[in-house]
């Protein structure tokens, strides 16, 4: 298996006040190029805080994550930013778009920490919403677009700079289920013929169904690795 | 880094519409605030330029000794006679001296604005004073006739003072004086006074004393042997300043006034809208904390997120400042007022919004943008991410 996210012996504490509540333990984990892992647990086992984990929003307690190997759990903060501006495409539950750009506008975000020219930018950011079927909306602000649209340029966003990892944190959790399921089957149709590897945190299973992987979590701990046989359409 | 830098804070600025009602806080705050300190500086300058603009380095006043001010002054004819005619005062064709002894007295006098009386400078002067003083030109009417009750009116004192108005008559000393010209005089301080000839004046009086006595010097260089002279006479027993160093002095009370007005109330106020832009800029942080939160997570470095709300903030700081700057000009620059100066009567002066107070009023502006907008600057790219996304 060539893993391109390894875990080792990871956990999480946060202190508040006098308090340590230890979130994640001694999680092992390794997730392989090119996998769409579903990872599932009830509220507060601890699934947005590994994912935050693997995409280098925040260092573990201890253990070690390493992501397109290369060890980011201790980092500083600066070159963790550069880090994730090179590896890791978020996508988030509320779309996380910015309201004064347009649609074209934000996808071009990550790429402003590139060297591209602005024409260039501009050319991958048409590609990246013609990937996700919006191009004909790139002029469009966010309150202009549907939830489902919204989230479809916030996936183009994710991928403009052609990340190694593809970080969803809930992305249908706003959406009624046909257009959840469109943005499933986007994300599929990115990690079957883009080769896109895929973490996505769900509470849904149907959601789940459209992974390869789905990583079971309860009380900060892995409880179960199941690969879906036949995975969602 | 510049690019990022640029993009953000090019986000944050198109934003400000959206946060319109918060921004204005600043912007109205700061706007107050500048038109504040620089309406006060405008008074302190205005003032200053009146006096300072009254007199001449070749020109020399002379008072008894210990007198700070004209009317607590007194001089006998005899002595003035000995000041004029002391060695190193000009003299012209006919070789008499450039100087005039003059009587001060004051007239209460309806002020324009609220019909209570005030006290106006009424100033007995000799017949050298149009030589003395060529900077007061009679613009209408005419220079008044010795032996009879005329007066010439300052400007300022006309714009000031009710029924000062050429052809007028003024009535004081039971008598009614005829006002027959109005002058002006670079707007100095004379400009608020009244002037008659110096023996109709000590007449009316009937005083035989002067209260000062000024003179016109040979050269600005003649001054020190000039004091020298009359201050070791021991029959004088008076003392002798260069006109603009006695005038600066008059005013050094009111600049103390109006220096802890500045920097005490303004302070106060700055303080207080230092508070108000920090208030604001928290807020505007908190309410864009997913938006930052979310640069931040796809890689935009902290310091662009600093750089962005600083500039923010300063640049409201500038709109306000610049609004406040600009509104005291149009509402005060130039504006005649009037206060107590020497003498206890009124001096009249404009208030005058220089570049330099301009520039000030900027300069106090950026200084409450940069602390105000610093502390939520440090904030804002400080806050975790992963707690900022969930804040949202």
């Amino acid at each position: 298996m060539n893993a391109i996210v390894t875990l080792q012996n990871v956990t999480k504490r946060y202190t508040r006040g006098k308090q340590t509540v230890e979130v994640l333990h001694g999680i092992d984990l390794e997730i392989a190029q090119g996998d769409f892992v579903a990872l599932m647990g009830p509220s507060g086992s601890g699934k947005t805080t590994l994912l935050n984990l693997i995409g280098g929003l925040d260092q573990p307690s201890t253990g070690s994550v390493a992501v397109a190997g290369e060890r980011i759990d201790s980092l500083s903060g600066s070159r963790l930013a550069k880090w994730r501006a090179r590896h890791i495409g978020f996508v988030f539950q509320f779309y996380n778009l910015m309201p004064m750009l347009t649609a074209q506008r934000n996808v071009e975000l990550p790429l402003l920490l590139t060297s591209l020219s602005a024409s260039q930018r501009k050319r991958n950011a048409e590609a990246a919403l013609a990937v996700v079927g919006l191009a004909e909306r790139a002029r469009h602000k966010p309150n202009e677009l549907s939830g489902g649209q919204a989230q479809r340029v916030a996936i183009a966003r994710a991928l403009v700079a052609d990340p190694t990892l593809l970080v969803c944190d809930e992305p249908t959790g706003d959406l009624d289920r046909s257009t959840a399921d469109e943005i499933l089957n986007l994300l599929q149709v990115l990690n079957r013929e883009h080769g896109k590897t895929i973490v996505m945190v769900t509470h849904d299973p149907k959601a789940a169904e459209f992974a390869t992987h789905q990583l079971h979590l309860d009380k900060g701990k892995l409880v179960g690795t199941t690969a879906t046989s036949t995975t969602a359409a | 880094m510049f690019k990022q830098t640029i993009a953000v804070t090019s986000m944050n600025l198109r934003a400000l519409p959206q946060r319109l009602g918060i921004s204005l806080v600043i912007v109205i705050g700061i706007a107050v605030t500048v038109a504040v300190l620089v309406s006060v500086g405008a008074m302190a300058t205005g003032f200053q330029k009146t006096l300072s603009n009254t007199g001449r380095d070749d020109r020399v006043i002379v008072l008894r000794g210990g007198s700070e001010a004209e009317l607590s002054s007194t001089i006998s004819r005899d002595n003035t006679l000995t000041i004029l005619d002391a060695p190193g005062v000009k003299r012209d064709a006919d070789g008499k001296p450039i100087g005039s002894a003059d009587m001060v007295a004051i007239v209460s006098l309806p002020l324009k604005a609220s019909g209570s009386g005030a006290n106006v400078t009424l100033r007995g002067v000799g017949p050298k004073m149009p030589v003395l003083r060529p900077e007061i030109r009679i613009v209408e009417g005419r220079m008044f006739t010795p032996a009879l009750r005329e007066l010439i009116v300052g400007r300022g004192a006309v714009k000031q003072f009710s029924g000062l108005d050429l052809g007028s008559k003024v009535s004081f000393r039971d008598a009614d004086w005829t006002v027959v010209g109005i002058f002006e005089s670079n707007g100095d301080a004379h400009e608020s006074e009244l002037m008659t000839d110096i023996e109709t004046a000590l007449s009316a009086y009937r005083r035989n004393l002067f209260q000062s006595v000024t003179v016109m010097l040979e050269s600005p260089e003649a001054f020190n042997a000039y004091k020298d002279r009359l201050t070791t006479d021991p029959t004088l027993g008076v003392d002798v300043k260069r006109e603009p160093d006695y005038y600066a002095k008059q005013s050094q009370g009111l600049k103390k006034l109006l220096d802890l007005l500045s920097f005490g109330v303004g302070g106060i106020m700055a303080l207080g809208a230092i508070f108000g832009t920090l208030n604001t800029m928290y807020t505007a942080v908190s309410s864009r904390g997913v938006e930052i939160a979310t640069l931040r997570a796809i890689g935009f470095g902290a310091l662009p997120v600093v750089v962005s709300v600083f500039v923010e903030a300063l640049a409201l700081a500038l709109i306000g400042g610049a609004l406040g700057a600009i509104g005291a000009w149009i509402f005060f620059n130039g504006n005649t007022v009037n206060t107590l100066g020497a003498n206890f009567t009124q001096v009249v002066f404009n208030l005058t919004v220089s570049p330099a107070l301009l520039v000030n009023g900027i300069v106090w502006a950026c200084v409450i943008g940069v602390i105000g907008g610093l502390f939520p600057a440090v904030r804002a790219a400080r806050l975790p991410i992963a707690t900022a996304l969930r804040a949202g």
